[in-house]
């Protein structure tokens, strides 16, 4: 009895295995690497750390750590830098626009 | 079933090699489905290996001792729980959670990114299923779990009565996650210096895989000192075994890089500094796990000398190499996209944490390995104790805690010196007054590097509370949420950063208890009789009586018989408490025929100590029941004389379960011949402050690094919510 539960274990195993990882064998799945998307993430990324610094810059601010004057002037440079950010994703929409989900 | 798992065993290597395949050549033809493909064999490695897993722990509750494993670390009488966690013990067992651990985790990572990092992907893959073909090869042609004996013994040889402690149970696989959790970050960094992609993108990915990996490691070595304190009968919690450090020395390093990758992801700085950490963080994990196996050092944590020190030199000799290859080839695109503003700023003090943080891991490195040093350097092996890495590490240890209250009182970027001191006042006010506070209390010729510790603590929890409470105000102003709504609101925005104050807290606190317990500790070992007593510290403890039970072991932990004492701890007469220390005897691993009393009791005696816990100070007992001598096998055996005259009375015509039960009436009697006519005990008593602080400390460390972990609600979820409240202010608007 336990080499039959075993030796269907064994098959079971096998039978998954074959399974999961023939798909390139029989032709299934997508064979070509999106190109431009990883772009997209690194600036989507970078728009993120951004945004996290813009808000950590206004938590300093209101807890004490920023004088006004370097609030601002820090504020100003970091917003400007997310500017430059958005403007990127905007320029590889308009050169290569995302395909629809 | 050993068959299927051996069969498991070689599939799952056979994936190994297969995955690594197909992911690196879709990898370099640009074909996703064949990097799909390797990545499914990520999840097939996780299926096999649980499937692997689980006829293990089936043969270890079912007491199958035809399996090797089984019966080297288990036994009958081993309790349950103990057996189900038994496999750890073992090298073979150990290995295979290793690597299944691994499996998962490498799942879940191959799984998030799935449509993500595509390039580097392959690669990480590649790397994540190289570690598990060199751990499964170790299974398959070094030390197989599976391996068996026909005809198998009747009994096992019993699990190490010094692992049957509940932080036991959880502390292997909690190490265990630590240092698998910390091979994601590893292989994302191996995937972005061979794409030369090294933007921040792949650390924000992984960021939460080494926190979580920063966050077991914490809690294994956590559970590793409690077990220390309550086991091993020396009375401590950290003895700077080559074990412990190796679980040190790569939390240490994530630490650093926890703390530095914030300066990456904001500023595009320290980018070498970065990858260097997180290959070294890994490396060391496998320098770790190589010390546990090898048996290079001595350790009592170790399995012993093995043949698995070649390749695990090995390895660790490709990841170090590996590594200063990829570093320094890729060094023109790691060069950081900006410079420090201001030496006066967050990143400084982060910087500064880095360096003492590294700092310390080179102190526990050196020490841990001097004696392989001093071997091939002079040819004889010398050790370093304690007091030497306590000398190094104690300042260090203080500069840190100073800038885990420093760095959250400052800036990004750039801090005045108008607001520091502004925002310095109340945290040095609390230092300050915890220096008067802690010299009325304790004598200061003896106590100047720990006054200065507490003071540093003080000066940490102000700082850290002043944040909470200026960050609570200013949500405070900026909504109409009630107090508590408002303080919950707060971190639930910034995870991240108040999960990282209340970690600050936490080492504050634990290190109060290191320091406190450590330098004011008092503590006796002597021989008393019932009757006697000795005062330790302001305490004095009587030996009031002595106690023994067969069987029925309190402690759950199947001890055959276990002796003891009861304590009576008065302070200036006053009663505190009692303390009921003990040892366990377990049987051997054989019952010899004609010696079945003492085969039953022969096998390891272990301590049970006697505590009684509060947040002001820890009693601690522990015993070793004398009137023994030693016998051949070196057991030492109370009542020795008595033994041998049970063993007598016991024929060995008699039936196998009929010569148990007598022996077990026979050890009844010499139980309740020693309670009647105690001998002298050697006892170790100790009394020692705010050792409690050091497991509280360990929790709140523990819930700040949950808070920083849980992941943030989704942006869509927050998208909708934020809709539907538009939408309902709307129609309220219009009723």
């Amino acid at each position: 009895m336990t080499a039959l539960i075993a030796a269907l274990l064994i098959g079971a195993l096998l039978g998954f295995v074959l399974w999961a990882l023939s798909a390139p064998f029989r032709g299934r799945g997508s064979a070509v690497q999106p190109g431009d998307s990883d772009v997209r993430r690194a600036l989507e990324s970078a728009k993120g750390s951004k945004y996290s610094e813009i808000r950590d810059n206004e938590t300093d601010y209101r807890t004490g750590k920023l004088s006004d004057e370097d609030y601002r002037a820090l504020d100003r440079q970091l917003r400007a830098e997310a500017v430059e950010i958005l403007r990127a994703i905007d320029e590889l929409d308009t050169s290569n626009p995302a395909p629809s989900d | 079933m050993a068959f299927a798992g051996r069969v498991a065993l070689v599939l799952a290597l056979a994936v190994c090699a297969y995955g690594i395949t197909a992911a690196l050549y879709g990898g370099r033809k640009g074909r996703r489905d064949w990097v799909d493909s390797g990545r499914r064999s990520v999840y097939c490695l996780a299926a096999i290996l649980t499937v692997a897993m689980v006829i293990l722990e089936i043969a270890f509750i079912r007491n199958d001792f035809s399996y090797n494993t089984v019966a080297n670390t288990s036994s009958t009488t081993t309790p349950l729980l103990y057996r189900a966690a038994a496999m750890w013990s073992s090298q073979e067992g150990s290995l295979l959670l290793w690597v299944w651990l691994l499996s998962v985790w490498a799942s879940v990572a191959t799984f998030i990114t799935r449509n993500r990092l595509r390039d580097i992907v392959p690669y990480a893959t590649s790397v994540l299923l190289g570690f598990g073909a060199f751990f499964t090869t170790l299974l398959v042609f070094f030390d197989s779990p599976f391996a068996q004996t026909h005809p198998a013994p009747v009994q096992g040889a019993g699990l190490d009565p010094l692992l049957r402690n509940p932080s036991m149970l959880i502390h292997p696989p909690m190490l265990y996650s630590g240092y698998t959790f910390f091979t994601i970050p590893f292989a994302f960094a191996v995937g972005a210096l061979v794409v030369r992609r090294v933007d921040a993108d792949w650390i924000r990915v992984t960021r939460r895989f080494a926190l979580a990996s920063w966050l077991f490691l914490g809690i294994g070595i956590v559970l590793g000192a409690r077990w220390s304190y309550y086991e091993l009968g020396w009375g401590g919690y950290w003895g700077w075994d080559p074990v412990e450090n190796a679980a040190l020395m790569p939390w240490l390093i994530s630490t650093a890089f926890l703390h530095s990758v914030m300066i990456q992801e904001k500023r595009g700085m320290l980018k070498i500094w970065n990858a260097s950490l997180v290959l070294a963080a890994s490396t060391l994990a496998i320098v770790g796990t190589f010390l546990v196996r090898s048996g290079v050092l001595n350790s009592i944590h170790a399995f012993g000398a093995s043949t698995l020190g070649i390749p695990f030199v090995a390895l660790i000799a490709a990841m170090t190499g590996g590594s200063i290859y990829l570093v320094v080839s890729r060094r023109e695109v790691l060069r950081s996209e900006h410079a420090l503003d201001s030496l006066f700023s967050r990143e400084a003090a982060f910087l500064l944490n880095n360096v003492v943080l590294v700092g310390l891991c080179f102190v526990v490195f050196w020490g841990t390995f001097f004696p392989l040093i001093s071997k091939a350097v002079t040819g004889t092996s010398a050790a370093v104790g304690p007091p030497w890495f306590d000398r190094y590490t104690v300042p260090l240890a203080l500069i840190l805690v100073l800038l885990s209250g420093i760095g959250p009182a400052i800036a990004w970027r750039r801090a005045t010196l108008a607001n520091a001191r502004r925002n310095f006042r109340l945290p040095l006010a609390a230092a300050a007054l915890m220096v008067v506070a802690a010299y009325t209390v304790v004598p200061i010729s003896s106590s100047i590097g720990v006054v200065a510790l507490f003071s540093a603590a003080a000066f940490v929890c102000a700082s850290v509370s002043q944040e909470f409470w200026r960050g609570w105000r200013a949500r405070r102003a900026t909504s109409n949420d009630s107090p508590p709504v408002a303080l919950a609101s707060m971190v639930r925005r910034n995870r991240r950063r108040y999960g990282g104050y209340i970690v600050h807290i936490g080492i504050a606190v634990l290190f109060v208890g290191v320091a406190a317990s450590s330098t004011f500790q008092h503590e006796q070992t002597l021989s008393l009789r019932v009757g006697q007593s000795t005062r330790v510290g302001a305490y004095t403890m009587k030996y009031m009586r002595a106690t023994g039970s067969v069987v029925t072991d309190p402690n759950h932990t199947g001890a055959t018989m276990t002796l003891g004492a009861v304590l009576r701890v008065t302070r200036g007469g006053h009663y505190v408490g009692t303390l009921r220390p003990g040892a366990g005897y377990y049987p051997a691993a054989q019952i010899v025929p004609g010696l079945v009393v003492a085969s039953l009791i022969s096998g390891d005696a272990v301590d049970q100590i006697g505590l009684q816990s509060s947040w002001r100070r820890d009693l601690w007992a522990a015993i070793k029941p004398l009137g023994a001598t030693l016998p051949a096998n070196g057991t030492q055996l109370p009542e020795e004389r008595l033994v041998n005259l049970a063993d007598g009375t016991i024929s060995p015509k008699l039936p196998a379960t009929q010569q148990l039960q007598t022996a077990f009436v026979e050890l009844g009697l010499i139980v309740a011949h020693y309670v009647k006519f105690p001998p002298a005990a050697s006892f170790t008593l100790i009394a020692s402050p705010l050792v409690m602080w050091i497991w509280i400390g360990g929790l709140i460390v523990f819930l700040g690094g949950l808070t920083a972990i849980w992941p943030a609600p989704s942006a869509l979820r927050s998208r909708l919510r934020a809709r539907y409240l538009a939408r309902v202010a709307q129609e309220l608007g219009r009723a």
